[in-house]
């Protein structure tokens, strides 16, 4: 159906546009930008910061642009004498709230009401300051997130994402007026809640009211401590996203740069997170195999399908949260920043000869849901903490940009070995499908011999940036090992972003579908758009941080997990087979149920 | 009150001979459209405050194609000052019910709500038991339509009815962007009819006497007769029905007590009228609305104070989501103290005056819109007051 086109004039310019495009789209057309605090291109229209407001001719009041559909013969000003006078009292308004030190900020200079208040050139304070002494106590109570009320515009941008990408609600608004404020259950502090670490809600928080607990200092620390030898780990998403950071464009890979900043930084040793992305593969495809196998042949009643990916902590604290009834769901491989640690601090540091005392593992992440992972209980199998310190992509843009580096005149280099080298399959486990094509790939040539019977590899019904994806793959001609998966069709499905997480969870309790495998990233496009990746994020960069992510798969020699030498050489020497006592004992993990409020 | 004032009896008539179920059977025996057109001819427009013409209202609503629409008493009266709307669903219920089933019919809703306010639930066992025995009796005549109460959240923001819908529909209650407006996309999205108390009453009297005896009170726009709640300093506080457009001057000689020296129409977000105005005030919509409120002060009292408890007030109510509002009215209030301590410059009233203009067209809702009335009112007609 196609839609009615209305005509309107903005600044006097005439322009045409689709019914239902709001006065800010139509503006944006024009190349008129209104500036914007509470909109957000992921989430509802909330129209409350009001900054956004422009003069319709003859209306008595102005409109929020963000807001307000355009109508047939509408005129619009977007920088009339009213509308400045507006905008700049409702900056002075917000920042008389606001406890502007920005000197102090995290977000310092990277923050959407100091580029505003900074436009306005606010110096004249003629309002009364209002922030309460009370909102300058943070809640540190998370090992991820850290919330400063002081700093909060009200903008409820957290509150939507929470609400409508994570379907989790840890985030609300509470009483009215001067009290209003965005807080959680019985205001409790954010670690006692259901609040799943994903940091959804950070990497839309405008100002410095929402950011990461950060562990820049902790880990300069650790790099000028000579008795320590410091490791470091990078996840696959942080290769496309990090230059986001560094004055380099949105969708631009920098692996190599990455890792001699790396080095120069002074890690002892640069490693991958992809590797141990490959080992999960060989844990988890195993794992899958071995469950389909008790459910189909052995006709065991206690294995439980679908099973679940598990490599993302955020999903894995909802799920714990929200239903923990499907625990036995979830694949009892670790995350692989986890199953990295463990192998760090014992197979690694026993080949290299270092005591893992003496070690310390930083893991590079796109993600603050692993800084609470790293501090699970459970994981400490090397007898150590097994990953010290998480560094969101962000923060390790600011560490390159603390030590000077000129990180774009950069050559280079490449990770250490071993445990530096990876696959096209770890690459893409940083978008969402991407563990279920690289398990793909590999578990159907375990069974089969030949490759998946895709073009290049390339598992494309898997891919793509809808919701929840289903698919099926009809597994034949099997080696005679395999028989009973003969003609078995596989269906998997994927979902990304908690709220989408939730609805497939609602399908598999009530028994509506019959999923062998789930795949599961807690947030909106997986890892490429995860917590703690470079701010802002829309649906455009999400798109080219994924399309990033499948050229460096293309572009891999290795395509396949179980084809990575170095994984093959931690089976042979250290680890025995997939599933083994050893791989039982460092790479698996179990769960906890956790109360929903 | 022996003067000028017209008193008036529509509201609380009680008409042995025609009960309000009776009216709605004859009424819903008529087409619709003429029903309306009997509602646009009166002049009604709407007594909750933003006097939106009531026959267009249902106009607009019954054009939209919708299965499903709804017809909503807002009884949230929150407004200080005002008390009018618990008179009358104490006292005429019935005519209230009525004049939802003919907006359903003519609209074409099978459900009502009355969205009653929380501190009114004393009134609920009375009106529940009431409305139980309209709704058989609707049932009994084949009259397809259902009235509901629900209890309201104790918020005065939930009168506004886009942040009435949001409360009746269990989330917070923040009003809403506009458009879409309530005829369209209203409770639960649906085309929707929210009208005041006292508005859906006069429908009914409407459809009862026929639009001419309402036509023939009041001034050209201002049509008919309102309910007033008068407070403050007078010695005969109360509800009274009196026709619109009468001089302000005549209603402060029926109703002051000699002495005063103001009177605050419309409640906290009316406007301050002082006593050099009487004479060329006219209450209406030509001249100053009100929802009912009519606050007399005599000279005893301070300006500043009441302006002080109007300012506490919005920033308490106000339900925080939009900064003109939830910040502008910190500062009114907090700028007002600077002032009186001497913190602030006198001038810095016209700061503020100038950020009243600001809440006025840039705030969300009628809220925050409004403070600048008794603001704006108090101040330029009371400035030494507020200063020393
Ligand atoms: C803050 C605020 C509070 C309001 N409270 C009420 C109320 O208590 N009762 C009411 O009828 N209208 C109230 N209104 C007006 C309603 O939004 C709406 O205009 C009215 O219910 C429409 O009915 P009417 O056309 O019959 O007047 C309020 C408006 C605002 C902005
Ligand atoms: S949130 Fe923004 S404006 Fe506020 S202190 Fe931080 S950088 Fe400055
Ligand atoms: S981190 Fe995620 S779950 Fe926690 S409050 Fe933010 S958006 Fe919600
Ligand atoms: S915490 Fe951030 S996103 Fe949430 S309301 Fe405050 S400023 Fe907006
Ligand atoms: S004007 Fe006030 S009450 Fe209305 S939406 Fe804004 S903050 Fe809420
Ligand atoms: S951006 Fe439009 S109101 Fe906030």
């Amino acid at each position: 159906m196609s839609k009615y086109l209305v005509n309107l004039k903005i600044n006097n310019m005439p322009i045409a546009v689709e019914e239902g495009t709001t006065i800010l789209e139509a503006a944006k057309k024009l190349n008129f930008r209104i500036p914007t605090l509470c909109n957000h291109p992921d989430l509802t229209v909330a129209g409350n910061c009001r900054v956004c407001v422009v003069e319709v001719k003859g209306a008595r009041l102005l409109a929020a642009a963000c807001a307000t559909p355009v109508s047939e013969g509408m005129e619009v000003l977007t920088n009339s004498e009213k509308v400045r006078i507006a905008r700049k009292h409702i900056v002075e308004l917000l920042l008389a709230e606001h406890n502007a030190d920005c000197t102090k900020c995290f977000k310092n200079g990277h923050c959407e009401l100091q580029d505003l208040s900074g436009e306005y050139r606010i110096g004249d304070h003629v309002f009364l300051d209002l922030v309460k002494p009370s909102s300058k106590i943070q809640d540190i109570s998370s090992p991820s997130i850290v919330k400063d009320d002081s700093k909060c515009i009200r903008c409820q941008r957290c509150v939507r994402t929470c609400t409508e990408l994570q379907g989790v609600s840890a985030l609300g608004v509470v009483n009215k007026g001067d009290h209003q404020r965005i807080s959680t259950f019985l205001n409790k502090p954010l670690h006692e809640v259901v609040c799943t670490n994903c940091g959804q809600c950070i990497n839309r928080c405008p100002t410095g009211a929402l950011t990461e607990r950060n562990y820049i200092e902790e880990v300069w620390n650790a790099l000028y401590n000579p008795s320590k030898f410091v490791v470091v780990q990078t996840a696959p998403a942080t290769r496309i996203a990090l230059g986001e950071d560094l004055g380099i464009q949105v969708g631009e890979r920098v692996t190599g740069k990455m890792v001699a900043a790396l080095k120069k930084l002074g890690f002892n040793k640069v490693l991958d997170t992809d590797f141990t992305a490959d080992l999960t593969i060989m844990e988890e495809g195993t794992e899958l195999l071995t469950r389909l196998k008790k459910a189909l042949v052995d006709k065991d009643e206690k294995v439980v399908l679908p099973m679940m990916t598990s490599c993302s902590p955020g999903w894995i604290k909802f799920q714990e949260h929200m239903y923990p009834e499907l625990l036995d769901n979830l694949s009892t491989c670790k995350s692989p920043q986890q199953m990295f640690g463990a192998v760090a601090k014992t197979y690694y540091a026993d080949k290299i000869n270092i005591k893992a005392q003496d070690m310390i593992v930083v893991s590079i992440m796109p993600c603050v849901a692993k800084k609470f992972e790293c501090e699970r209980p459970e994981m400490r199998d090397s007898g150590y903490q097994d990953v010290d310190y998480v560094l969101t992509t962000r923060e390790l843009a600011m560490m390159i940009k603390q030590a000077g580096i000129d990180f774009d005149k950069l050559e280079d280099e490449h990770y250490d070995s071993i445990l530096g080298e990876s696959t096209g399959a770890a690459v893409i486990f940083g978008a969402t499908g991407g563990v279920m094509e690289a398990a793909l790939r590999t578990a159907y040539e375990i069974v089969t011999g030949r490759e998946v019977p895709f073009t290049n590899l390339n598992i494309k019904p898997v891919r793509g940036m809808e919701g929840i994806k289903e698919a099926s793959i009809k597994i034949k001609s099997v080696k005679p090992e395999w028989s009973f998966l003969e003609g078995v069709e596989l269906n998997v499905a994927i979902a990304h972003g908690l709220a989408n997480a939730r609805k497939l969870m609602e399908k598999v309790r009530s028994g509506e579908a019959s999923y062998h495998f789930i795949e599961i990233m807690g947030c909106p496009g997986g890892c490429l758009g995860g917590g703690g990746q470079p701010i802002p994020t829309s649906p455009e960069i999400r798109k080219k941080r994924a399309e990033a992510i499948y050229s460096e798969d293309l572009e891999m020699v290795i395509r396949k997990s179980h084809e990575n030498p170095e994984v093959a050489e931690i089976y042979r020497e250290f680890l025995g087979e997939p599933l083994g006592h050893k791989s039982h004992d460092l790479l698996h993990t179990h769960y906890k149920v956790r109360k929903r409020y | 009150m022996e003067n000028n004032l017209k008193k008036v009896d529509i509201i609380f008539e009680i008409d042995e001979k025609q009960s309000p179920l009776a009216i709605l059977e004859k009424t819903v025996k008529r087409p619709a459209d003429e029903i309306i057109l009997d509602l646009i001819d009166s002049g009604l427009k709407g007594r909750g405050g933003a006097g939106f013409p009531t026959g267009l209202k249902w106009k607009f609503t019954r054009n939209e194609d919708s299965e499903v629409k709804y017809v909503i008493c807002n009884a949230d009266e929150g407004e200080p000052g005002t008390f009018k709307d618990r008179e009358i669903i104490d006292r005429v219920p019935e005519k209230i019910f009525a004049g939802m089933a003919i907006c359903g019919f003519v609209i074409g809703a099978k459900e009502g709500y009355i969205y009653l306010r929380g501190e009114y639930n004393f009134l609920l066992k009375n009106l529940q038991k009431k409305l139980d025995e309209f709704n058989a009796g609707m049932k009994k005549t084949g009259i397809d339509f259902t009235i509901y109460i629900k209890s309201g959240s104790g918020a005065y923001v939930c009168g506004e009815e886009s942040a009435l819908f949001e409360s009746m529909e269990g989330k917070r209650g923040e009003p809403r962007n506009k458009p879409p407006y309530p005829t369209v996309a209203g409770y639960n999205s649906k085309p929707t009819v929210i009208n005041n108390v006292e508005t859906l009453v006069y429908t009914t009297m409407i459809c009862h006497m026929g639009p001419e005896r309402f036509k023939a009170l009041g001034t050209k726009d201002s049509r008919g007769s309102k309910v007033f709640s008068v407070s403050g300093d007078t010695p005969i506080s109360g509800i009274y029905e009196l026709e619109l457009g009468m001089p302000l001057n005549e209603f402060v000689d029926g109703f002051g007590d000699g002495d005063t020296k103001a009177v605050q129409v419309g409640g906290a977000s009316g406007h301050c009228v002082p006593r050099k105005k009487f004479n060329d005030t006219i209450i209406g919509f030509e001249g100053i609305p009100t929802g009912g409120s009519m606050m007399i002060f005599n000279s005893s009292r301070s300006m500043y104070n009441v302006l002080h408890d109007y300012l506490e007030f919005f920033t308490e109510e106000s339900c925080g989501q939009c900064t003109p509002c939830r910040v502008g009215c910190q500062q009114l209030l907090k700028g007002i103290e600077a002032v009186k301590r001497g913190e602030r410059p006198p001038a810095y009233l016209d700061d503020l005056k100038k950020l009243t203009a600001t809440m006025k067209i840039a705030a969300k809702c009628g809220l925050g819109q409004s403070v600048g009335n008794p603001f704006n009112s108090i101040i330029d007609n009371f400035r030494e007051e507020i200063i020393y």
